[in-house]
């Protein structure tokens, strides 16, 4: 183990560089690339004993590292907004396929206008896809939770995102602590799909399906997605056992112990966690880690007695309102007691949210109604 | 009948088990006294089910295989010594 | 039984499929020690029904364009295993290769990944019902490119695709014909013996279906094509071409027209008719000239 100052993306290569990833694929795209430069240099220099490929899209990236897994070797890329976007077809087929791809998303704006900073805009909008999604909110989870991502991923036969907001934990420099090889090796057991591309065992993946088998086999996914949560959870736990951190319980951390809970994701959660425990002990927090599957128990449990609740969203379902306001206030709906409920949509494109913006919307949500929907464009 | 994770096909050539058969109208037949066992027949088929083997006594001939035959005839027009005909299907 | 061992009856091609015939020979030359990725199209849908399959081959289908990036994938996958001896091949339709996977099949390449790469040419998008492609070719009538009043079929001329693979700097680059069986595996099989960088084969597959021609006349026009000039037998190795068949006398391009309802609007069209002739004439006259001259077409890019 090496603790040290180092940028987000450094350490990000440094964790899939531990994972024994035998298959990378990159394409740039701001502000992930940084991470592909960095395993770019380790491959370079022998650090790492990888196929590195350089493809023409990431379109291409995702297919590559898909065909890799179902080959049998673990993979690796990373993308943001528009790259995700493109991937768009190949994801759904991923985890249609049961493939346990895992890939670190870079969050940022989608066009138009084009944007490159951060919001959750690109990860949020594949929410329906069938990948697990896990939010990080400092650089240091981010390392972990790719770790963790891989043994997730190969044991629920699910692909897995680990997001993390671009420029915030990409581009910043903090204090990381670098697990060791070896308790890597204790904690993630070695690549061996059961299914896989074999002469040796010829096996035909992507058939098509008619109506009846469609509905039976996406009946099956949906329910592997469901039951991805427990064992989010417990990887959580066995991380926590050998590299002595953890992140709540897997799914939702809470932090504070104040009425008026705020839900929120990603590194926005460090500036609110910081605003409570210096300006607002009122105030609680439900950092929502894992976003798919949608833990919709614990969200619950964590909510119970709250007199009110703030979601804070880093998208907008356009046409509707923030995503996670609507999913909490749906989980919200089965209380005997619902607290008043608002949405503020923050940090669109990049807009900073500071410690102001946050005054602003405690003072705000004391003053509507249960329901208001607000995107706030900067403070 | 069990699924496996993302409808992955373990029983590797099942679609033997559809007999194509039964789309024919027209049914090619083989006249042995002509048939000089050739092969041209076995190459050009798209199903594959035509075999070139021993029928009794008369050497190697061009054996259709009924179950899979969707008669489109093309074993019957590059059959070099013409030893093919069609016939209508009997329904 | 050619392909037997790999390729199982039962699929659902049209009678007279061109690409089943394309296939049974591809799969006899590939042998066992092969992965297939393939991409969407006729020989996928008709092969892999749910729970059934033809393949008897370990095979995957991903979507309509990644053919080719998910073989590379695989292949890294199994050099990385310490696997060397797997042919890992990316096959697909001229839909999904040259049009719509295009950029996966160019990125391929510049990378010289080390896999087969083989496009079964339907001249159109035969599983979606005969829509044009880039491969169609100039005055054929399709859904999309309609045979009408005022336009006459499509007005483009056929994408060369195995050309633009050459110009990649494929290690090696063939076109071959469902007529020509013999050629078409030995191909195969010689493209399988020069693994280490990206091979590209581009199979001529009659769909009768599609181009109005009569099931029992798949292979005659395979043929036709060939002896009309339109369709050239070549090999392109280290950038020297090697033209495998010279028809002593071309046949008249009207036989080739007159056999397809895809072409009957122009098949008495002596301007048409002209205009494609002058074209094959072209053609062969600098083919014939690259050839004789050992133009090294590596020395171009």
């Amino acid at each position: 183990m090496s603790e040290k100052v180092i940028e987000g993306s450094r350490a990000i290569a440094e964790a899939v560089a531990l994972c024994d990833v035998k298959v990378i694929a990159a394409y740039p795209i701001t502000p992930q690339t940084h991470i592909v430069e960095a395993l770019a240099r380790m491959h370079a220099n022998g650090e790492i004993d990888c196929e590195f490929v350089n493809t023409e899209a990431e379109f291409s990236s995702i297919s590559l590292i898909l065909g890799a897994t179902a080959a049998g070797a673990r993979s690796f890329t990373a993308t943001s907004s528009q790259g995700l976007a493109l991937m768009h077809e190949v994801l759904f087929a991923a985890a249609g396929l049961r493939i346990p791809l895992v890939m670190v998303v870079a969050n940022r704006a989608l066009s138009a206008p084009i944007n490159i900073w951060n919001d959750h805009q690109d990860s949020v909008s594949q929410r329906d896809n069938g990948w697990i999604q896990i939010y990080c909110e400092s650089v240091q989870e981010a390392v972990d939770s790719v770790i963790q991502a891989y043994k997730i991923a190969e044991e629920c036969l699910l692909p897995t995102m680990v997001c993390i907001d671009g420029f915030y934990l990409t581009h910043v420099y903090e204090p990381v602590s670098i697990p060791s090889k070896e308790k890597v090796e204790r904690f993630l057991p070695k690549f061996n799909p059961k299914y896989k591309l074999d002469p040796e065992k010829p096996l035909t993946f992507g058939a098509l399906a008619f109506p009846k088998d469609y509905a039976r086999i996406r009946k099956q996914l949906h329910e592997a997605a469901l039951r991805s949560k427990e064992v989010v959870g417990r990887v959580n736990r066995e991380f926590h056992s050998i590299f002595g951190r953890k992140y709540g319980n897997g799914m939702v951390e809470t932090y504070g112990s104040g009425e008026t809970a705020i839900i929120a994701a990603g590194s926005v959660c460090g500036t609110i966690k910081h605003f409570i425990e210096h300006e607002n002990k009122k105030l609680s927090l439900v950092r929502i880690r894992l976003f798919r599957p949608f833990p919709r128990r614990e969200i619950r449990e964590a909510l119970e007695d709250k007199e009110s609740v703030i979601v804070i969203d880093r998208s907008v379902s356009l046409g509707n309102a923030g995503t996670l306001f609507t999913e909490v206030r749906d989980v919200l709906y089965e209380m005997d007691k619902r607290p008043k409920v608002t949405n503020f949509i923050l940090g669109l494109g990049g807009v900073d949210v500071t410690r102001k913006t946050l005054r602003y919307v405690i003072e705000k949500h004391g003053k509507v109604s249960s329901g208001h929907v607000e995107i706030v464009e900067g403070d | 009948m069990k699924d496996l994770p993302g409808g992955v096909i373990e029983s590797v050539g099942s679609t033997a088990r559809n007999k194509t058969g039964g789309w024919r109208n027209f049914k090619p037949r083989v006249d042995f006294s002509k048939c000089v066992g050739c092969g041209v027949c076995e190459k050009f088929c798209p199903e594959g089910c035509i075999e070139i083997k021993e029928v009794e006594h008369l050497g190697k001939k061009c054996v259709i295989d009924y179950d899979y035959c969707k008669g489109c005839l093309i074993c019957m027009e590059e059959c070099p010594v013409k030893a093919i005909t069609k016939e209508v299907e009997e329904k | 039984m050619v392909g037997r061992d790999y390729f199982s009856p039962g699929h659902r091609t049209c009678a007279g499929c061109g690409a089943a015939i394309a296939f049974r020979h591809v799969l006899e030359a590939l042998g066992r020690d092969v992965i297939l990725c393939q991409s969407t199209g006729c020989m996928e849908v008709t092969t892999t029904p749910y729970p059934e399959t033809s393949f008897k081959v370990p095979w995957i289908h991903v979507l309509f364009e990644n053919a080719a990036s998910v073989a590379s994938g695989v292949k890294r996958a199994l050099l990385k295993q310490g696997n060397t001896h797997t042919q890992v091949v990316a096959i697909g339709g001229d839909g999904g290769m040259a049009d719509i996977g295009f950029g996966a099949v160019s990125g391929a390449l510049e990378r010289n990944e080390d896999i087969i790469i083989i496009v079964y040419d339907t001249e159109a998008y035969s599983n979606t019902g005969l829509q044009r492609s880039g491969e169609t070719p100039l005055f054929a009538a399709t859904t999309t490119t309609p045979a009408g009043k005022k336009i006459p079929g499509k007005q483009e001329w056929k994408k060369n695709i195995a050309m633009i693979a050459a110009m990649h700097g494929a290690k090696y680059v063939a076109t071959a014909n469902i007529a020509y069986w013999q050629d078409l595996q030995s191909k195969v099989k010689k493209a399988k013996r020069l693994a280490g960088g990206t091979r590209f084969i581009h199979v001529f597959s009659p769909c009768p279906v599609g181009w109005h021609v009569e099931s029992c006349n798949t292979v005659k026009v395979a043929r036709l094509a060939v002896e009309t000039g339109l369709w050239i037998l070549y090999e392109i190795e280290n950038g020297r071409l090697k033209i495998n068949y010279k028809p002593t006398k071309f046949a008249p391009v009207e036989e080739y027209f007159k056999l397809q309802g895809r072409f009957k609007h122009v098949v008495n069209n002596k301007e048409a008719i002209k205009l494609v002739e002058n074209h094959i004439k072209e053609t062969w006259e600098e083919m014939l000239r690259v050839e004789r001259e050992k133009v090294n077409l590596l020395k171009l890019i």
